[in-house]
């Protein structure tokens, strides 16, 4: 891309992304450290990634500074304009998903050392499509790669279905088992925080792709919606 | 083909090549300025925006070495046939220019100069009718009210640039070219004339050529780009601003130009 005749304006935004990469990268730490404590029973480990959220929401608000100042002292416009205001957007949803990593992390003390059920085996996997997915969308921001952002949307589905998986799964486990309720009720809030990741990957994805295009992203086959069937 | 404006069209274009000498300044460039509406013509230094402009009521007349092709209608009538009145045609299509350049008589008679050769006030009583509307629609009738007879030069730059504004407005023009109207100005006249532009939209049909690219946003409805004599792009301002079509655009508006 070619460089701003003002060199200064194109240290801000690189400044910029770098904030925010550094801030996706703590997000997907979050995540993926409170999936390590929850496979491990890590209590400590979870420990460090509730406090580690504070960095997180440190980090959102010196990006909203930036931006406000950026904004202030260089007017951008066209696609810069839409980058600032997609960083803005963007890292109020980052901050989200570092909130869904400790929320999995504070969870990890109340589910014990004995349970091994096979949803349990799943959430690496799920977490791991959902992390990835952060990252790409996080990679296609800093490139501003627009087909990048498109490959982020398509994988939702993954996520969406491992968690309708794992929800039949543990429906049918706690009618089973009413004595873990409780704790299969942690597992299954894991599995929807996962899930919700997933989706602020989406969103983040979608944010960039106008950024890069000037055009809201096509519509795309979504997979399927338990909340619209009668069996859910 | 450009974009056709919103608004019903004051002025068209079509195919204008304009010359000074051997140099092409102007190549090929087609346009319609809507009547309600403000267009900006934006673009770097020697691109043409200011040579195109005086097109438009053919100030280029008065160079020498100036050669226009093409055809220019006001309302439809071709402003370069033979049969057009350049006088009447600089009435109907009044300038405003970059610096200032009220002449060197009273406020009032800045304002009376015009409609006074054109016979449109036959009595005294009607010029002051024609001086005060004049001044209230340029925004400067309070401010000079009680010194109509002081000289025009002694105002501030803002207000001589406003009392340029009203001398152009007083020959009831139906379009109002400004070239550059605010570079000679200080950020607090500027808004002043960009809220009168704001107030007068609607009553001209408004062409403004400006190198302040926010100006040109706050101020204009439809937006041309011009680079190297050529239109690049013509179109709704807010969309120029945010999601331009063409590269050359962005790269300019995103200051990436050169």
């Amino acid at each position: 891309m070619t460089e701003h005749t003002v060199k200064a304006f194109d240290e801000d935004i690189h400044g910029l992304r770098a904030l925010i990469a550094e801030m996706g990268g703590r997000a997907e730490a979050a995540i993926d450290d409170a999936l390590t404590a929850l496979a491990r029973r890590d209590d400590a480990l979870a420990a460090k990634v509730v406090e580690g959220d504070k960095a997180i929401d440190e980090l959102e608000a010196v990006i909203e500074r930036k931006v406000v100042e950026i904004i202030a002292l260089r007017a951008p416009l066209a696609d810069d304009l839409r980058e600032i205001i997609a960083a803005l957007k963007i890292v109020g949803v980052v901050e989200r998903i570092g909130d869904y990593g400790k929320n999995i992390a504070k969870r990890v003390p109340l589910i014990s050392h004995r349970t091994s059920h096979e949803p349990l085996s799943l959430l690496p996997a799920m977490g791991q499509i959902a992390r990835e997915m952060v990252k790409d969308a996080l990679d296609a921001f800093a490139a501003r790669d627009a087909a990048k952002a498109l490959n982020v949307m398509a994988r939702d589905r993954a996520v969406d279905d491992f968690y309708n998986s794992i929800f039949r799964t543990m429906v049918t486990f706690m009618m089973e088992n009413p004595k873990t309720i409780s704790e299969s009720a942690h597992i299954l809030f894991i599995a929807k925080n996962l899930e919700r990741v997933g989706d602020h990957a989406t969103n983040v994805a979608e944010m960039v792709y106008y950024a890069a295009t000037g055009h809201q992203p096509p519509e795309r086959e979504r997979g399927s919606d338990m909340l619209d069937s009668r069996e859910g | 083909m450009a974009d056709m404006p919103n608004s019903p069209t004051k002025m068209s274009a079509r195919n204008v090549n304009v010359f000074y000498g051997e140099k092409q300044a102007i190549k090929n460039v087609s346009i319609e300025v809507g009547m309600d509406e403000v267009t900006a013509f934006i673009g770097p230094s020697g691109c043409g925006k200011s040579t195109f402009l005086r097109t438009l009521n053919r100030m280029n007349d008065t160079v020498a070495s100036a050669r226009v092709e093409g055809e220019i209608t006001l309302d439809g009538q071709d402003i370069y046939s033979s049969g057009m009145d350049v006088v009447q045609l600089r009435a109907r299509v009044g300038m405003v220019f970059q610096k200032p350049n009220p002449f060197p008589k009273t406020i009032y008679e800045n304002i009376a100069y015009g409609p006074r050769i054109h016979g449109l006030a036959g009595t005294k009583a009607d010029m002051d009718v024609v001086v005060e509307q004049s001044l209230r629609r340029a925004g400067l009738w309070e401010e000079v009210k009680d010194r109509l007879s002081d000289s025009g030069t002694a105002l501030s730059g803002g207000q001589q640039q406003r009392l340029c504004i009203g001398r152009a407005i007083a020959v009831q023009p139906e379009v109002i070219l400004m070239d550059e109207p605010c570079s000679a100005l200080d950020p607090i006249a500027t808004a002043k004339i960009e809220e009168l532009i704001h107030e007068l939209r609607g009553k001209y049909a408004i062409v403004i050529v400006t190198h302040n690219m926010q100006q040109a946003a706050r101020v204009s409805q439809r937006t041309a780009f011009f680079h190297l004599g050529t239109l690049v792009e013509y179109g709704v301002t807010s969309e120029i601003f945010t999601n331009p079509r063409e590269v050359r655009t962005k790269d300019y508006i995103t200051g990436r130009y050169g």
